[in-house]
């Protein structure tokens, strides 16, 4: 050959890569969460599948109009966008008005992550901040649920699902109530057998916990998740709802019903293990991990709401970068050095 | 004779990059042809140039010192074939300066016998005569680094050594030089240990292989002559072992202090090819002529390991070792730290231990797109040395330089790629430490 007339590439080492991308990581976070989002089509029918298709849309339109508002490339094939709609539509009660539902999902993105500088920089997980907003802006819808398993669910639709914008909704088909609100109000504990299948009522996608943990095993195993903060939290909440159930048992409930009723499942696995907004070394993690779930069991036990996974993630969310600086790994070579006399 | 052989642990975090060398691990080493120029730099080493001894049109044999140390932390340089000196001018080297170097044209009809030296006995032999005669040998470590082998044996005063650990790891894929080393230089290899235990007053030799290479720990443990406190140890394969702190801590479970050498932790490393080379050298008294290098890669047709006389271009190896006609990217040792080529004229140097050669089809597969830092931490489970690249990297993006030193330990990174190698958002994190250690050396000299 002539080598004369060869352009050769230059580049720095290394020059193999593992290989793993961004995109695909939040690809496959996707996927773990598609079983998530069938469940809830499947226990909550025709309502459940408009509000988290309503919310994925509204998310991922939010990303490519704000980029392209902004004169950049659009974001919305690195699929975070995706999992941020996907998120939020699974925390939110199956009836919800589709308009609130779209409005959560533009506040999630130009609030929770756009405005502070796209993927990456988001202090928070976004899914849980346009969550948080709703509560504030519509504590009385986003607090109404609707039974699972309703035998009309697959053709009829809540009346308030189709309320239209602007409108307050009015709840008239028969509303209940979720096994935490159950339980912190008429001391009633749901069978724990009902709680893990999901045969239970709640948002559309944190009732089934058996999927909720597979999701979450998939991502470990492919290593897209950091598992260790799943077993940080589910550790702290076994351990101080025991030690509670044991002082007063009839009025804490113990551990098991705590790990699988309500959002917990879902907040642990998947939107606690938000990369961006969790810290980054293994003890940090642990410290972080604990702080959600003591402020988990302290919020359901004691506070005004009654679930508390929400705002236990937020405010861990918010310690993240300083638990990071605290816990920087300890470097080859600087003290501790064993020397041999 | 089967020895059972029990894979030790590992040092903690690295990376596992494929290895890549199962087309050429079982290749005997062959030998090279001379290239018609040879270009021999001045300075192959770490440290200062050697000081050229010839003049334009001098003939010299091969094996003759050509060039000499200037000072201690410099080595001399030997013809690695006999013919006559064309030029002593700047060439380009692959650290990226025009460097000066001497053009040695081969005699063709030459019978390229090899000049002999004053052996040196290693055990009549003073260690500081062992020292010197190292130094005038030319050796550097072959692992890649050049740092000249003879500095890191002269023990300080104050100091001492209790084990010497021969580094036969050879973490980078694709390279299979040290690992043909050793089961065709075995006796070179016991050679070299032996001067070298006596330079340093070490009690005991590790040999650290790792369990890609069972058939080389066996041999060698199999060798091992009667008498000597020589061990072989087996590794996990994990990149990167073979750098000298992640060595010593798999071996010895101690840690090179920040800023320090491993003679402050009572070892010293030296690579197995330099050993064999020692061992080879020292009892004639010659200097080092060539080397082993693998050369490998899609780009090439005759992958293999050769022994190449030092100076070869790169051009020529291409030529000889079958280039396609598709390459785009051709590297000089491992694709971890490998440095690409960016011009076929640069020579091997005494450091170089592997030409690798990718086409098209692994550079172009996928334009990697560069995404933001999602901090999900697989750098800072990568790092060997427990450094936070992910931190680094944002820092560097704001050209917060000072804070990278002071706070995050810059300068105990040794650049081996592995953050770079597993960022899903494919940021250039250890180029980015390149840049920032150079900034801050510019400051620091020009304050």
């Amino acid at each position: 050959m002539n080598l004369t007339q060869k352009t050769l590439e230059i580049r720095t080492s290394p020059h193999i890569l593992s290989g793993m991308s961004t995109d695909t990581i939040m690809r496959n976070v996707v996927y773990a969460l598609l079983p998530v989002a069938a469940f809830a089509v499947y226990a909550f029918g025709l309502a459940a599948a408009l509000v988290i298709s309503v919310s994925t849309i509204s998310t991922v339109l939010t990303e490519h109009v704000l980029c392209r508002l902004t004169k950049k490339e659009s974001t919305i094939g690195d699929w975070s966008a995706a999992i941020t709609g996907l998120l939020y539509g699974l925390t939110l009660p199956p009836g919800l008005p589709l308009w609130m539902v779209f409005c959560g999902g533009v506040i999630a993105i130009a609030l929770g992550k756009f405005m502070f500088g796209g993927l990456g920089y988001n202090p928070f997980n976004p899914a849980l901040v346009g969550r948080a907003v709703m509560q504030a802006a519509f504590p009385v819808a986003i607090t109404t649920w609707h039974p699972a398993f309703t035998t009309d669910r697959f053709y009829n639709l809540p009346d308030s699902t189709l309320t239209l914008p602007f409108m307050a909704p009015v709840f008239k088909a028969v509303t209940t109530a979720t096994p935490l609100a159950q339980m912190k109000f008429d001391h009633k504990i749901a069978d724990s057998y009902d709680l893990a299948m999901g045969f239970v009522s709640g948002s559309t996608g944190e009732t089934c916990a058996v999927l909720i943990l597979l999701g979450g095993a998939y991502l470990a195993w492919r290593k897209m998740m950091n598992w260790r903060i799943p077993a940080a939290i589910f550790l702290t909440v076994i351990v101080l709802s025991e030690f509670f159930h044991y002082l007063k048992p009839e009025i804490y409930p113990d551990s098991l019903f705590m790990l699988l009723s309500g959002g917990l499942m879902l907040g642990a696995v998947f939107m606690a293990t938000d990369m961006v907004a969790s810290p980054m070394t293994s003890r940090g993690v642990m410290i972080y991990g604990a702080l959600i779930g003591i402020l988990v069991v302290v919020i359901r036990l004691w506070g005004g709401l009654p679930e508390g996974v929400m705002y236990a993630i937020l405010i861990a969310n918010a310690a993240s970068p300083h638990i990071d600086r605290l816990v920087q790994p300890r470097v080859y070579g600087t003290g501790g050095v064993k020397r041999k006399t | 004779m089967e020895t059972t052989i029990t894979v030790k642990k590992t040092f903690p975090h690295g990376v596992h990059p494929p290895e890549a060398k199962e087309e050429t691990h079982h290749l005997k080493i062959r030998r090279f042809p001379f290239a018609p120029v040879m270009i021999l730099p001045l300075s192959q080493h770490t440290g200062k140039p050697s000081k050229a001894m010839v003049r334009e049109g001098q003939e010299v044999a091969r094996g003759q010192k050509i060039a000499e140390a200037d000072g201690f932390v410099s080595v001399a340089l030997h013809a690695p074939a006999s013919g006559i000196i064309k030029r002593i001018a700047l060439a380009p080297n692959p650290v990226g300066r025009m460097t000066p170097s001497i053009y040695l044209q081969p005699f063709p009809a030459s019978s390229q016998e090899v000049l002999e030296g004053t052996p040196i006995d290693p055990d009549t032999a003073s260690p500081d005569e062992i020292v010197k005669a190292i130094q005038d040998a030319g050796i550097v470590g072959l692992g890649g680094a050049a740092f000249p082998t003879h500095v890191k044996l002269k023990i300080p005063e104050g100091k001492f050594v209790d084990t010497l650990i021969i580094n036969g790891v050879e973490c980078e894929p694709y390279l299979t030089t040290d690992h043909r080393v050793m089961l065709e230089q075995k006796d070179d290899i016991f050679m070299g240990i032996r001067y070298l235990m006596k330079v340093t007053g070490a009690q005991r030799t590790i040999i650290g292989i790792e369990a890609n290479k069972l058939d080389a720990a066996q041999e060698l443990s199999a060798a091992i002559p009667a008498g000597m406190p020589v061990s072989v140890e087996v590794f996990k394969v994990k990149y990167p072992q073979g750098a000298e702190k992640m060595l010593i801590k798999a071996l010895l479970d101690r840690e090179v202090p920040s800023g320090g050498l491993p003679v402050d932790v009572h070892t010293v490393v030296v690579n197995v090819a330099t050993a064999a080379e020692i061992g080879r050298l020292l009892p004639h008294g010659r200097g080092i002529m060539e080397r082993v290098i693998t050369i490998t890669g899609p780009g090439v047709a005759k992958k293999g390991n050769y022994w190449i006389p030092i100076g070869t271009p790169v051009r020529y190896v291409l030529e000889q070792a079958g280039a396609k006609d598709n390459i785009s990217l051709v590297f000089l040792g491992g694709p971890m730290m490998g440095q690409a080529v960016s011009n076929l004229d640069f020579p091997f140097t005494k450091g170089t231990s592997g030409l690798v050669v990718f086409t098209e089809a692994e550079t172009n597969s996928k334009p990697q797109k560069i995404y933001p830092c999602i901090h999900c931490a697989y750098c800072v489970d990568a790092c060997p040395m427990f450094l936070n690249p992910s931190q680094m990297g944002i820092l560097a993006k704001k050209e917060r330089y000072e804070e990278m030193a002071e706070q995050y330990n810059l300068f105990d990174c040794f650049e081996c790629g592995a953050c770079s190698y597993v960022c899903p958002s494919h940021i250039p994190l250890v180029q980015y430490f390149r840049v920032a250690k150079g900034i801050l050396r510019e400051k620091k000299a020009a304050s």
